[in-house]
């Protein structure tokens, strides 16, 4: 009920600005010879080409100009929009799309600064696997509608043959195998997102605690984490640096493992490796796996600020990276290496033809090899988990 | 014939003032966009009640006092050790043929943008790096590269080696301008007539001469050295980080709430850089004193020449450090697979040239463009406001000079969302054109910077002189003065177009986005660590501020080639 009195307050102002995203066919003419500034991560190359190819191919088919816009953090763009707000720009924004991530997706729903919803009246929703797969939540906060997803992202662990030939079970295995090998483990340094993951991995991996699903409120934090304390306390001086540095940024690791310096690395990317390999990134030698329990998985999403200047070719890009055709290139990892969004059974023979052609690349798991994903905890214990590892390691030299 | 002049007096006098105001704006909303959220005001995340909370909780944070710690330990050693070195190059060999090579080996490496040299510089000291795989295996016997923490040691160590390494070319290329005008000839000549020794002949005429002239681009080394974030990133430690770091991360968090802190942060980084700055003018005084205590006592001092070659080392091994390090980078760019402990990479490639060379053309012409125009507008301010001064005896008082140097002197990071929201009430956003005009917020205070003092120390003689032979100020300023200055001129232009080349915070907020830049582009890929697009990025950038500096030492000796006192003014 509250949801839909939400809605019902949401509707004239939407309907008053901008083109209702139900009707698909006023969408495409609106969006025709607009021009989209989409703010996306510019830190990967093969990212970055992948959006180039996202917007020759939304210009071929709907007229719609794709600028990307590479920051080199979502906050850059949540500030722009902030910004905006301040200034009363309610409308004509300068961010017509942001690839978003759940806790800034959280910040900025509850801040009102997101346009929608809009996701699942395009057409390609149709496609997508809303059963399977965590497309409807964003680290447990509902999208309802405001964002769209357009990747599959799941922990996998990659780690060089050479020096670590066989895949770890458990967190257990791999706090032992650091006790024996000192200095060859890292994980890029938390409130980083990839960094909170491991913890958060750790954490699901330790203890699944049910309890981990719900806010961390209601919760014993104290006991429900105290496994991954322990375990953090045997693991840390056994860190690449005595746990004294950490590299910044999840690609860092990868150069790390370039130049020999640790052995295993977390990714959120399952292709990401292979990928790797064949951009001279990593050596051949990379394999990945993943924990005998499961690994934790989600989707990434693209969102419209409430006072974007091209909502409309905004859905378009959205829709369009929803397809069969983007989804396919994506899980290429000669081109992205991403995991799909999209229910294999609900596309046409022709479509899945697409995806079954795809060689995933030496160092891929195969879908059933990943297994099924573990849902993300309450974000609401990510931030505390945040805070606290900040506390004990992050600022203790 | 009277009013033409007067005209051009108006003008003119009317140039400071417009000056202040072109920076006193964007200072004033910068400000206020910081202190504001810093007393816990910023409706667009809901926050509305003015407390001190936001302070509590900076004061609160575990790593609070770390990060100061490191913030002023990095800054200040930074900067004494840069102007030590400076000072050791010129009092032991100026004037001499060693001095001039250093000259020419000048603009290349103040063209290396400060991440790209702090990328280089990791890759050469990490111990996967250049120098251990020089020697491995064969001297040190590893297989695998020792597990020791060299780069982002936690006493700020090989942050502060990185600043010393590109402050070092800033400051002796100030230095150079102002020694033009210095007259060291001749006091080093009278020095050495009464027997004093070359270095102490140089320290105790030259110098203090010469440090008038060059203390605000100390202090402006002192100040960026204390609150710069990319190479600190790069190099610094991170747990905790510098404080300016940590402010950035906190502008960065997914809850709006920390902005306040993050705010609060900014504030007591801007007082730490005013505490500095406070600190260091003490000592200044202290050292004057003993300078003159050491002037008075009369010691010839002559054996201070043995020392000569020793203090042209550090200098020698921070130049060959930035060109090893650029020399990496380049060969990254082209690197096949590359593992440690190989020297060369296993094979060559054109593959991330091809991948980026297309976006870095497109992206050089609109950073050589907004480049250029900010450079010009900050000229004509600067020469307006300078030539007004010496016409009209104006000064500008203490409170104009802070105004003009505010900008380098607060954090970008929580400057900037002010300024940013200023320029959107104005309904100046998201071009080219707002660009242009952020850089002139900051490319202004340099121009001034490295004009200023020349400019002031000009011999007023000559302007009599050419009165004298019946020319009116105008023409004294086209035809002799600006001639004579040409050097400095065309210097401050380029150090101004390499910090337009180098600003990424401005152009990503005030731009929206949409305007890219060679420095946007290569920050946000440098976020991803990939050592072979950051060597495509940093060469070309590398390359977009040298020609400037190259230009700027060429051309008056090509222009002044048949004019002998001119050429090296």
């Amino acid at each position: 009920m509250k949801r839909l009195l939400a809605f019902a307050l949401s509707l004239p102002l939407a309907a008053a600005a901008q083109t209702d995203p139900a009707d698909w066919e006023a969408v495409t003419t609106a969006a025709e010879g607009q021009t989209v500034y989409w703010h996306a991560w510019g830190g990967s190359t093969t990212t970055n080409a992948f959006i180039e190819w996202v917007g020759e191919r939304v210009w071929e088919e709907y007229g719609v100009t794709l600028e990307h816009v590479k920051i080199a953090s979502t906050a850059d763009a949540v500030s722009r929009v902030l910004a905006e707000k301040t200034a009363g720009r309610d409308e004509g924004g300068a961010v017509d799309l942001i690839w978003i991530n759940g806790a800034n997706f959280a910040a900025m729903k509850d801040a009102d600064l997101l346009f929608g919803p809009f996701a699942e009246q395009l057409p390609n929703w149709q496609y997508v696997d809303v059963e399977g797969k965590s497309v409807q939540e964003d680290f447990t906060v509902p999208t309802e509608g405001l964002e769209a997803p357009w990747a599959m992202a799941q922990v996998v662990f990659m780690h060089d043959t050479a020096d670590l030939a066989e895949p770890l079970a458990d967190m257990e295995a791999l706090a032992a195998w650091a006790v024996e090998n000192p200095g060859r483990f890292t994980f890029p340094q938390p409130p980083d997102f990839l960094g909170s993951t491991f913890l958060k991995q750790a954490l699901v991996d330790l203890a699944d605690d049910p309890a981990l699903y719900a806010p961390v409120e209601g919760a014993d934090y104290e006991a429900v984490t105290a496994p991954l304390w322990a375990f953090l306390e045997e693991l840390t001086p056994n860190l690449w640096r005595e746990g004294r540095a950490y590299p910044q940024t999840g690609p860092r690791q990868l150069q790390l493992i370039a130049d020999d310096e640790i052995d295993l690395a977390i990714s959120f990317s399952p292709g990401e490796a292979s990928t790797a390999i064949a951009n001279f990134q990593l050596p051949d030698t990379v394999r990945t796996f993943v924990l005998e329990g499961g690994t934790i998985g989600n989707a990434s999403f693209v969102a419209i600020p409430y006072n974007a200047n091209a909502a409309e070719g905004a859905m378009v890009v959205a829709n369009f990276l929803m397809s069969p055709e983007a989804q396919a290139r994506g899980l290429d990892p000669q081109h992205l290496g991403y995991g799909t969004v999209l229910d294999m059974d609900a596309l046409s023979a022709e479509d899945r033809a697409l995806f079954d052609a795809i060689d995933l690349g030496i160092a891929t798991l195969t879908p059933a090899e990943l297994g099924t994903a573990l849902p993300e905890p309450h974000p609401s214990w990510m931030t505390r988990i945040e805070a606290d590892w900040v506390e004990r390691y992050g600022v203790a030299q | 014939m009277a009013r033409p002049a007067r005209r051009s007096r108006r003008g003119l006098k009317f140039v400071p003032s417009l000056t202040v105001l072109v920076m006193l704006g964007p200072v004033a909303a910068g400000l206020a966009g910081t202190l504001a959220p810093a007393l816990g005001w910023m409706p667009a995340t809901g926050a509305l009640d003015l407390s001190g909370a936001p302070f509590a909780q900076l004061f609160g944070w575990a790593g609070f006092w770390d990060a100061v710690r490191l913030s002023l330990v990095s800054g200040v050693g930074a900067t004494v050790l840069s102007l030590a070195i400076v000072v050791a190059i010129c009092a032991a060999w100026q004037g001499t043929r060693t001095f001039r090579a250093i000259e020419r080996l000048l603009s290349p490496l103040l063209s290396v943008p400060h991440a790209a040299a702090a990328f280089g510089l990791a890759f050469l000291l990490a111990p996967s790096g250049w120098i251990v795989r020089a020697v491995t295996p064969e001297l040190t016997g590893w297989s695998r590269p020792p597990d020791v923490l060299i780069v982002q040691d936690p006493w700020g160590l090989a942050l502060m080696l990185g600043l010393v390494v590109k402050e070092v070319p800033f400051l002796m290329l100030m230095t150079i301008a102002a020694l033009g005008q210095a007259q060291t000839g001749r006091s080093l000549l009278v020095g050495r007539a009464l027997g004093y020794g070359r270095e102490k002949a140089w320290l105790v005429t030259v110098f203090p001469r010469l440090y008038a002239q060059i203390r605000l681009p100390v202090y402006v080394v002192l100040a960026y050295s204390m609150s710069v974030v990319d190479v600190a990133l790069i190099l610094g430690p991170n747990t905790p980080p510098t404080l300016a770091v940590q402010v950035v991360r906190w502008m960065a968090d997914p809850d709006l709430a920390m902005r306040l802190q993050a705010a609060a942060g900014a504030i007591v980084q801007l007082g730490l850089v005013l505490g500095a700055l406070a600190a260091w003018r003490v000592g200044e005084i202290a050292v004057g004193r003993l300078g003159c205590r050491w002037a008075q006592g009369g010691g010839r001092a002559r054996s201070l020449s043995a020392i000569r070659g020793l203090a042209v080392l550090p200098g020698v091994l921070a130049a060959a450090l930035l060109i090893l390090g650029l020399a990496g980078l380049a060969l990254w760019s082209m690197a096949g697979h590359w593992s440690f402990p190989h020297v060369l990479p296993d094979g060559l490639t054109w593959l991330s040239w091809e991948r980026h060379g297309h976006a870095v053309l497109s992206v050089s012409g609109e950073t050589a463009l907004i480049g250029a125009v900010a450079v010009l507008i900050a000229l004509v301010l600067t020469i307006g406001c300078l030539e007004a001064e010496y016409r009209y005896d104006l000064r500008m008082g203490a409170a104009s000079m802070w105004v003009l140097y505010l900008p380098l002197l607060v954090p970008q990071i929580a400057f900037l969302p002010g300024l940013q929201a200023l320029m959107l009430a104005g309904g100046l956003d998201a071009g080219r054109g707002a660009v242009i005009a952020a850089h002139v917020v900051f490319v202004l205070p340099y121009v001034f910077l490295s004009l200023g003092d020349p400019f002031r120390a000009w011999d007023r003689r000559m302007g009599t002189i050419a009165a004298a032979l019946g020319a009116r100020p105008d023409r004294v300023l086209w035809r002799v003065r600006l001639p004579m200055l040409l050097a400095p001129v065309l210097t401050a232009a380029a150090v101004g177009f390499a910090v337009s080349v180098g600003q990424y915070l401005p152009t990503l907020l005030v731009g929206g986005g949409r305007v890219p830049t060679l420095t946007t582009e290569a920050v946000a890929l440098a976020s991803g660590g990939d050592r072979r697009a950051i060597g495509v990025y940093a060469l070309v950038q590398t390359a977009a501020a040298l020609l400037p500096f190259a230009l700027a030492l060429a051309l008056p000796r090509l222009i002044w080639a048949n004019r002998r006192g001119l050429s090296h003014a």
